[in-house]
């Protein structure tokens, strides 16, 4: 599983190996070059301190090697085991040694450092040569000796790296635990949750690391639970406006049914028939009025010929105003007028305003296109009482339905066309035309279209 | 009986009118609160179906205005907020009762029956006197347990008469219980209905007060 607490103890743990080996490199090397400049100053000074000694006639010297032995090897004693000396005469005779010294020279230079391999052992060797003496003092130790010297340095270091990591593991692991505090809470928190708990999570005392995703879930609950609130509040309405309908069909069936009378009898399935008719066009107006609300805001990508959308929208209501005994008169002769719009939604404001047009008018609806500068502008007008000023404002809310309202209205359909308006950035306006009647105007802005 | 209706559904309003005629009831229907304020100044009513939603404001201030004005008339709340909190506001505004829509037409008759009957402080649906016995709900009458036929405007006219059986009846009240706005009323109705029940229940069922009005007769007069 992918998990930050994994993640954060690999990142911790590796660099920590990493931080080790790397000193533990580090040292290695740094030691190995302090122990040789160390140690080779040491053989300069023994080498020095024995030519010295020699000078000093404090070590004689004789021919015989081996005689003059034990009087080196006590002055060397010091440096038994780490340190061997010879004195070699410049002839190449083996003037005295000390114990742990081979029998054959250190070195074959004359004079200073060098490296020579003798009896299979890598010596490192100062060589002095005193020709006062006629004497050349060799001093020189094993370079196993010195990588065993830093070796024991760099093991020192791997044995306390051992016993401290998993002590620094432990701690990482506690520290990263504790670290992960919030992040644990916020996740508690969330998943106690119900389904439906939509309250914003507490944001006092959040680090600010995770303030912005705590901030975040709480604006997206905020969209949520107002989406769910308007989507409670329409079905409220929703359902208190097909309650009435529905009484009105249930009291004139019943109507029907407990009346002889023939011509209350028609008259009730009349308007029984009238009702379902009204009744289904309010569902489908709640049916686009849901789909306006849930759907999200398109961008208008396509130029459409707003005549052409007019034409089809007018074709479609045709049969409808005939049987109403209405015209509808659609003045294209301006020129094409075309706008950036998503015509679903300019189609459904459209439609929306004609129906409203043709239930009101007592002969005739006009509609037109037109390209007035900043405005592309489509305007309905029709005949009929128009909107009592006071209401002017009120009737685009949904559900309202002004004095002067039609038998078939529902109070959707303008609230539908602004709605679906302001979804393609433009507005609907209303206004009375003399000497009566409504105007209803569709307007698209020109920075939009 | 006569009844107002306030609601603003026309098809509501045109089924409610029409089938609460059928029931017996003389209808006055209205489509706004202020036609409703106008009709209740003009008339009194034994009963008001009054919508709470109306165009042109809530029914319940309506109501309140009524309860403010001393106007006991029962009123039943005729609305599709149905929700307990809306029908307590309702009948704490002054509603006698609360009706959701949709609703049974037949019930809505026997509330309204029911609240008529209690706005006249009586005990039984049955309006009895002197051995006629009057069901408001079936629209039937007996005597002596015969049953007689009467039409829907002279069982108005016996109904207004019974309801108040000691007290005076005027013509012009007899009139407003039998015909709604929409009706025109001819001119001696009240006298050709009287005559006919008179000929249906006895001569002396009804007495004539001059210059009054109608009254029925008192036992054994």
């Amino acid at each position: 599983m992918n998990s930050i607490r994994g993640r954060l103890l690999a990142i911790l743990i590796g660099t920590t190996l990493f931080v080790w080996i790397a000193a533990i490199t580090w040292i290695y090397t740094s030691t190995q070059a302090e122990v040789e400049r160390v140690l080779d100053a040491r053989l300069t000074e023994a080498a020095r301190m024995v030519n010295s000694l020699l000078a000093d006639h404090r070590i004689p010297i004789r021919d015989d090697a081996t005689s003059s032995k034990p009087a080196i090897r006590a002055a060397t004693k010091v440096y038994e085991r780490q340190l061997s000396c010879q004195i070699w005469s410049l002839d190449g005779t083996l003037v005295a040694r000390s114990e742990s010294a081979p029998g054959l020279p250190l070195t074959k230079a004359m004079e200073g450092f060098s490296e020579d391999i003798v009896d299979g052992e890598t010596w490192r060797v100062f060589t002095i040569e005193n020709p006062e003496l006629g004497v050349r003092v060799m001093v020189g130790d094993t370079l196993r000796m010195r990588d065993r010297l830093v070796g024991d340095v760099v093991k020192g270091m791997v044995h306390s790296a051992a016993v401290a990591i998993p002590f620094l593991v432990g701690l990482i692991w506690l520290s990263v635990s504790h670290g992960l505090i919030p992040l644990s809470d916020l996740a508690c928190a969330l998943s106690r949750r119900s389904a439906n708990e939509l309250s914003p999570l507490p944001s006092a005392g959040i680090p600010k690391e995770i303030a912005p995703a705590v901030q975040a879930i709480n604006e997206l609950f905020g969209r949520v639970e107002a989406a769910r609130e308007r989507e409670r509040s329409f079905t409220a309405f929703a359902a208190h406006e097909l309650k009435t309908p529905l009484a009105g069909l249930k009291t004139q069936a019943q109507v029907a049914l407990s009346s002889t009378d023939a011509a209350v009898h028609a008259n009730a399935l009349q308007q029984i028939v009238a009702g379902v008719d009204r009744t289904s066009r309010l569902v489908n107006q709640l049916l686009d009025m849901a789909a306006l609300e849930a759907s999200d805001v398109q961008p208008c990508s396509s130029d459409e010929s707003l005549n052409h959308l007019v034409n089809s929208v007018v074709a479609d209501l045709l049969s409808l105003a005939s049987t109403r005994g209405i015209a509808i008169e659609v003045d294209s002769s301006k020129d094409d007028v075309r706008a950036k719009v998503e015509p679903q939604f300019f189609i459904l404001a459209l439609r929306n305003l004609l129906e409203n047009a043709l239930d009101h008018a007592k002969s005739v609806v006009r509609c037109q296109a037109l390209d007035q500068g900043q405005w592309v502008r489509v305007v309905v007008e029709d005949d009929g009482p128009g909107i009592l000023e006071p209401e002017l404002e009120r009737v685009t809310a949904k559900f309202v339905r002004g004095r002067n309202k039609s038998m078939t209205g529902s109070g959707l359909g303008l609230a539908i066309a602004k709605i679906a308006m302001a979804r393609i950035d433009g507005k609907l306006t209303l206004h009375n035309r003399e000497p009566t009647g409504l105007v209803a105007m569709l307007e698209i802005p020109r920075q939009a279209a | 009986m006569r009844i107002l209706i306030v609601e603003d559904d026309p098809l509501l309003l045109d089924g409610l009118a029409i089938g609460l005629g059928l029931k017996g009831f003389t209808v006055d229907a209205v489509a706004n609160c202020e036609d409703g304020r106008i009709a209740v100044r003009m008339h009194s009513y034994d009963c008001i179906v009054l919508d709470v939603m109306l165009p042109d404001g809530s029914g319940l201030d309506l109501l309140k205005e009524l309860r403010a004005a001393k106007n006991c008339t029962p009123v039943l709340l005729l609305t599709a907020r149905d929700q307990v909190p809306e029908r307590i506001a309702g009948l704490d505004a002054g509603g006698d009762d609360y009706v959701g829509k949709p609703f049974d037409l037949d019930e809505l008759a026997a509330r309204l029956r029911a609240l008529a009957r209690r706005g006249a402080g009586r005990a039984t649906a049955y309006l009895e006197w002197r051995g006629v016995v009057l069901d408001p709900a079936a629209l039937r009458a007996t005597k002596d347990g015969v049953s007689l036929k009467l039409t829907r405007r002279e069982f108005a006219v016996l109904r207004a008469l019974m309801e108040r059986p000691t007290a005076i009846v005027s013509k012009a009240a007899l009139e407003e219980a039998l015909y709604g706005w929409q009706e025109e009323i001819e001119s001696n109705a009240v006298e050709v209905h009287v005559h006919h029940l008179r000929a249906k229940l006895g001569q002396d069922f009804i007495k004539t007060v001059r210059g009054l009005g109608y009254r029925l007769a008192e036992e054994g007069a």
